[in-house]
């Protein structure tokens, strides 16, 4: 397929360069792990936050950065996309008879993003071991569906602020406060924050529906089984992403060269 | 001396242009500051113990590291100067009649300040006017009140002088924004911005108060909510002091090392 064609390029691109490659990888591990610490020193001082222990929040934690590294490494293009539009390169896309969307994909990868899945995926190994679940295949499914999930609702943002570029040519910081600043959110179970955060990331955001409601089930909290297959409404909010990014192609005004 | 200052004079004005992504800024640095409050409440909620420092002093320290964020990330980066280091133009800027340590000191240290100016009194009213305990209240008298200033102003001297080891070590790395990225985070988790120090266990706690990232924010924010006696503060303002000029005279010993086996990149 065109999309595996363009990650091979890029990988084998980006391996020219090695040692700052593995440099930035390992510094990719740094940044959220800190916060890990942080975390961890915190849970130290206090035992526990509103009912969930270390191990349950740091499985929240897993999910989310496995979920955010995965898609900054392969929906990139979208992430920053503001370069496209500035330098009038998303002409050449249109011109090409593929879709806008695989193009923009295959526009960027971000492979340093590495480090932070291998820590994301070090801390979520470690909290399985350390808490107690009672394992049945739905579960596995849950686990899949809830970083299928989150891959989801993070490009569908990505998708939204590049939109958001057509219109405004630069990029727009304040659209990190729903991809990084949800990130952080959803690094604690949703259920810790005010009620307005709490139904803005629930409902607005799916956020909520990646790791706080499925895991519910999953740790025996709740045991409706319906909880263990919130992550497909996380899967379904590309779907209006999708309209959007389309609405905003059709109303595209090149910058020229 | 007057060149350095005219240097810094022209680089604040510059930056104060920078009113619309400042708002930006301050509309994010908002969502930052509630989240990390919310998250802190929740902690403080789940457990009856008594910490080191109560939730409304914390609250207050959250404003302030979000009001003056740009005096204390350890890692504000000036692409002008890397771009010189890279492509070679520092040959250039060798030419000019003035020292090169001096003159990106006085660079760095007025992006921070026009950043800080045009950030700080924004968030810190509207945090003033928020309801109890989420509020940012007035210190408890003028004197604390003094001695925040003094130690703000010392520290984000000793950022800069920190900052400028980071960009002394690209003459050797050329890019290094991998190690870049961990010295920064490392530095910026010592200085309590991931966590409040008061809050860091204690075996940590002994460690971070050897270190300088400290002296930046955790003591001025920390005499601001009144979590650190008078006398003590007095004491840490010399060693905020002992720790400048140290910090001084090793970027300025690195840089004319650095300087002297400089290759000029491109050409």
């Amino acid at each position: 397929m065109l999309y595996w064609k363009y990650v091979k390029i890029l990988f084998k691109s980006q391996l020219e360069y090695r040692t700052s490659f593995i440099l930035l990888s390992i510094g990719q591990i740094f940044v959220p792990f800190s916060v890990f610490l942080g975390m961890y020193f915190l849970f130290q001082r206090f035992n526990e936050i509103k009912g969930f222990t270390l191990w349950e929040v740091a499985l929240c934690y897993g999910i989310i950065h496995i979920a955010f590294s995965l898609s900054e490494c392969f929906a990139r293009g979208f992430d920053n996309f503001s370069r496209l539009v500035v330098t009038g390169d998303f002409d050449r896309i249109l011109v090409r008879p593929r879709s806008t969307i695989v193009q923009v994909l295959g526009s960027q990868f971000e492979f340093t993003r590495i480090g932070r899945l291998f820590q994301a995926v070090v801390i979520f190994i470690i909290a399985l071991t350390k808490v107690q679940i009672d394992w049945n295949i739905i579960k596995i499914l849950t686990f899949i569906l809830m970083i299928i999930s989150g891959i989801f609702i993070f490009a569908g943002i990505y998708m939204i602020g590049a939109t958001l570029c057509f219109f405004t040519i630069e990029g727009l910081e304040v659209i990190n406060i729903l991809t990084d600043g949800g990130r952080e959110i959803s690094q604690y179970p949703i259920n810790i924050y005010k009620d307005w955060v709490k139904k803005l990331f629930t409902f607005v955001i799916p956020y909520g529906v990646v790791n706080y409601l499925p895991l519910l089930y999953v740790l025996g909290k709740n045991n409706q089984v319906i909880y263990a297959f919130t992550p497909l409404l996380g899967i379904l909010f590309i779907i209006p992403c999708i309209l959007i990014w389309n609405y905003g192609v059709k109303h595209y005004l090149s910058t020229g060269s | 001396m007057r060149s350095y200052l005219a240097l810094f004079q022209m680089r604040f004005i510059r930056g104060l242009q920078y009113r619309t992504a400042a708002l930006a800024g301050i509309f994010t640095q908002f969502f930052w500051g509630f989240m990390h409050i919310m998250i802190f409440e929740a902690f403080y909620t789940s457990s009856s113990a008594t910490q080191p420092i109560n939730f409304h002093q914390l609250v207050n320290m959250l404003w302030l590291q979000q009001a003056f964020l740009a005096f204390i990330m350890l890692w504000f980066r000036d692409n002008e100067i890397i771009n010189q280091i890279i492509k070679g133009d520092i040959a250039i800027e060798l030419l000019r009649p003035i020292k090169l340590y001096e003159f990106w000191y006085s660079r760095l240290l007025a992006q921070r300040s026009s950043s800080a100016m045009l950030r700080f009194l924004p968030i810190l009213i509207v945090a003033f006017l928020l309801p109890y305990p989420y509020n940012f209240v007035l210190p408890q008298d003028i004197i604390s009140f003094l001695l925040f200033i003094v130690t703000l102003c010392l520290g984000v001297l000793i950022v800069v002088a920190l900052s400028m080891l980071i960009y002394i070590s690209m003459f050797y790395t050329l890019s290094g924004t991998g190690s870049i990225l961990i010295f920064g985070v490392i530095g910026e988790f010592l200085a309590g911005l991931i966590i409040p120090i008061p809050l860091m266990p204690e075996a940590l706690q002994r460690i971070v108060y050897l270190l300088p990232f400290r002296y930046t924010t955790d003591l001025p924010f920390r005499i601001y909510v009144g979590s650190i006696p008078r006398r003590e503060a007095l004491i840490s303002i010399c060693i905020q002091v002992i720790w400048l000029i140290i910090l001084y005279i090793i970027g300025k010993l690195w840089m004319s090392k650095a300087l002297k086996r400089l290759v000029i990149q491109g050409g």
